[in-house]
């Protein structure tokens, strides 16, 4: 195998810094393959290679956690104090724009009778309360990679599990994809395979926010409503919709206002463009959204903005 | 594992690292540079592209499946196992001058985000438009260039210290 006749017949010796045609084979076939199975199992969200990100997330999660901290230690230790506080201030924020809905909703006979479900839907959301696990963003995702995540340091020993609302001072930042032991991967809102069930703050009208992959101070999201017919002004606040049992996302969280809208006639929908309240740049501090009670290996913020 | 394998494992590692967390910081219009995809670069062209492919894949396969990385695993894997292989082609002496190593970093930044722009249009993973596309192509082609100013010196640097030529220590002369 290591040498072999060339075209005039004569024997070449193997350049060892050539490779077999066999690895170079072996490998691209192996690339392919873990390509083929990632894609084809990725429709129901769960993949075999999970358990493989898993374990690299293992290894390599705690080091990227180690590098941010040795990187910047000394903005990391004020930012911690004060982001407590912003989201105890961001939880408040969230509840008085819901009694804010609510007295919008009080004034307008036509909703009249969608006031007591909704004061029902509060007082559950009330009773199940919100408790926020505070997290670092350790690592960013670069925009060659064209998605748009971030690992944050809190993992399955802090209490977070997929599918958990992560927020921040501002506002709506993503979900969490998958956790390791002291890691998570959060998909931000931005990213282009994002969705989040938005609604209207002024009209209660919903609507699916789209990401576009793009980031930095000119990220934008897209709006599509149910309702073709109604026409969001611009200003407008957007908040989520929520969904069952509040995974992927909670209820109430601010999203970002409308900038502009435009209706396309060929596809006869209107479509906002949202600017989000997040500067997804510059994240930092994040909150995760955990069920009230959860054992956790750091201080949890309690509902009603207490430490525990 | 010798002490080549593994300052190659400790080079990408570092270069791994340093791309999630403090790169990610310093990014020009939200792109960062590829440490990794230069380090693979710079290990081929001292041993070659059977060593190249083989560290391209490794080292892909990590930045796949590594956090934050959401994309379809083994992307990077083929994008960074065609850089090694090319990278190695560019060079038979294992000693790259300067201007040959910048070109190699350049033509490896370009095929190895081409590569993976490439299959992800292919999987539509996720969708992005073509124009952006390009435009993160051109951005990270000139960071990478600056950047490779001294990842590559350094991992070579790495590389010399741990194994050093045997061929020039005998006297010999490359083909």
């Amino acid at each position: 195998m290591s040498d072999r006749l060339n075209r005039r017949g004569s024997l070449e010796p193997h350049d060892p810094r050539r490779p077999r045609r066999s690895l170079v084979t072996a490998l691209v076939l192996t690339s392919l393959a873990l390509m083929a199975v990632d894609q084809v199992a990725g429709a129901d969200g769960s993949s075999p290679v999970d358990p493989l990100r898993r374990a690299v997330g293992e290894v390599y999660g705690p080091v990227e956690n180690a590098a941010t901290t040795v990187v910047d230690p000394v903005a990391a230790l004020p930012s911690w104090v004060r982001s407590r506080r912003e989201m105890a201030a961001d939880l408040a924020s969230a509840r008085s724009e819901a009694d804010q809905l609510r007295a919008q909703l009080a004034s307008d006979d036509y909703d009249r009778n969608r006031l007591q479900e909704y004061d029902d839907l509060t007082a559950t959301a009330e009773s199940l309360g919100y408790a926020l696990v505070p997290a670092r963003v350790t690592a960013m995702g670069s925009a060659q990679s064209f998605s748009r995540t971030v690992t944050i340091d809190a993992g399955a020993r802090a209490g977070l599990a997929p599918d958990m609302t992560v927020v921040n001072g501002q506002g709506l930042v993503g979900r969490v994809l998958r956790v390791s032991a002291t890691t998570a991967t959060v998909l931000l809102v931005t990213d282009a395979d994002s969705t989040v069930g938005g609604r209207v703050g002024s009209s209660m009208k919903v609507g699916f926010l789209h990401g576009r992959g793009d980031l930095g101070d000119g990220s934008r999201l897209d709006l599509e409503l149910v309702d073709q017919t109604y026409v969001p002004k611009a200003g407008e606040p957007v908040v989520t919709w929520g969904s069952q049992d509040g995974a992927p996302y909670v209820s109430g969280v601010p999203i970002g206002t409308v900038e502009s809208v435009y209706s396309s006639l060929r596809e006869t929908t209107q479509r906002a463009v949202i600017t989000p309240y997040v500067d997804f740049s510059a994240l930092d501090q994040v909150g995760v959204v955990v069920p009230s009670g959860t054992t956790s290996d750091r201080a949890v913020i309690e509902v009603d903005g207490s430490l525990r | 594992m010798n002490a080549r394998n593994l300052a190659i494992a400790f080079a990408v590692s570092v270069a791994l690292v340093l791309q999630t967390t403090v790169f990610s910081r310093l990014t020009v219009e939200g792109v960062g540079p590829d440490l990794v995809l230069l380090v693979v670069a710079a290990v081929a062209l001292r041993h070659g592209s059977q060593v190249g492919l083989a560290t391209g894949f490794v080292a892909g396969l990590l930045l796949d499946l590594a956090p934050p990385a959401d994309h379809v695993a083994g992307r990077w894997a083929l994008a960074l196992l065609v850089v090694g292989y090319v990278a190695g082609r560019l060079t038979s002496t294992g000693e790259p001058r300067p201007v040959q190593w910048l070109g190699a970093a350049a033509a490896s930044s370009f095929v190895g985000t081409s590569v993976f722009a490439l299959s992800g249009i292919v999987l539509s993973d996720p969708a992005v438009a073509t124009g952006e596309l390009l435009r993160t192509s051109a951005v990270a082609l000139g960071y990478d260039v600056v950047l490779a100013l001294a990842v590559v010196p350094l991992t070579l640097a790495l590389l010399e210290r741990v194994e050093p030529d045997r061929v020039r220590v005998l006297g010999l002369s490359r083909p």
